[in-house]
């Protein structure tokens, strides 16, 4: 999707989000199926209209790239898109964040043995160190 | 901070983290190698990791899972590609089957470690690449929550560029 780089999108694409976007309806289903997938006849279901109208509203929607269809058996699963790259960005964060507690892990570890037998600098050493006592 | 730099390339979804220990690297490795050891590390508080099997030769597979704060378990398998020790591993990574403890059909990452012996210790430099941004989501456990607040917000940021 969009917007983080919204002055590369062409004309014509932005056209196509304002145009979907510009309707009542398709800004509810839009809410809707970012929350989470919805088939098309659970759309339908919500709404005073016809499954086929449903179904019309969904196809702009996805013209604008503001949701995917898929087939799940015999259904049509319809979920939100989301700009990958941000996405990617918070996800990488998170795993950023892993690592640094994997790396404060490996440092309390070396702490520890420093701690334990301070002449150490490292198990190779400490091997050679047979006559040292905690 | 053990952590020296840190850098995300979102597009190639590839993380490059370069940490600086005070300990040789020969026992840095020891800490990649003995499972022991590197499940004290390797998944951190509130969900320890258990390494079932653990082989650190190219080739070679392990098998751990992480246990949650409420006793939830989820597998991961680990597959050993290339090893040039004490100086690189390479390996592939991903959620596992539960119950099968088959890998996670889904997707996968590459992990390359670096390891560099420096005047204080080790300098050991980690890339992490995932094969798609929907693995990354599965694999760190996030729900659709969290993208739907962040798509929800780009479709607030649209509207409200439109109006002004």
């Amino acid at each position: 999707m969009v917007v983080n780089k919204s002055d590369q999108l062409a004309d014509a694409e932005v056209d196509r989000i304002f145009h979907a976007l510009a309707d009542a309806t398709r800004r509810d289903i839009v809410t809707r199926v970012l929350r989470r997938p919805h088939s098309v006849s659970e759309l339908a279901a919500g709404y005073a209209m016809s499954f086929a109208a449903v179904q019309k509203h969904v196809a702009v929607l996805e013209r604008a790239a503001l949701v995917s269809k898929t087939k799940r058996g015999r259904e049509q699963l319809v979920r939100g898109e989301v700009d990958t790259v941000a996405r990617a960005t918070e996800l990488l964060r998170a795993y950023e964040q892993l690592w640094h507690a994997r790396a404060e892990g490996i440092d309390a570890l070396l702490a520890a043995e420093r701690v334990s037998d301070p002449g150490a600098t490292g198990a190779a050493d400490s091997a050679n160190d047979t006559n040292k006592t905690d | 901070m053990p952590v020296i730099s840190s850098t995300r390339d979102p597009e190639a979804r590839s993380l490059t983290i370069v940490c600086e220990f005070a300990a040789p690297v020969e026992r840095i490795w020891e800490l990649w190698e003995d499972p022991r050891q590197l499940e004290k590390w390797w998944c951190p508080e509130p969900y320890p990791a258990t390494f079932e099997t653990h082989d650190l030769r190219p080739g070679g597979t392990s098998s751990y899972y992480s246990t949650g704060p409420n006793g939830e378990l989820q597998r991961a398998w680990w597959a050993t590609t290339a090893v040039d020790k004490p100086r690189r591993i390479e390996f592939d990574g991903g959620l596992a089957d539960n119950d099968t403890r088959e890998p996670d059909p889904d997707g996968r990452m590459h992990g390359t470690v670096g390891f560099e012996p420096i005047e204080t210790g080790t300098r050991m430099t980690s890339v992490t690449v995932f094969d798609s941004v929907p693995y990354m989501e599965k694999m760190l456990g996030f729900g659709h929550e969290e993208g739907s607040k962040q798509a929800l917000g780009q479709i607030d940021a649209l509207l409200v560029s439109a109006g002004a």
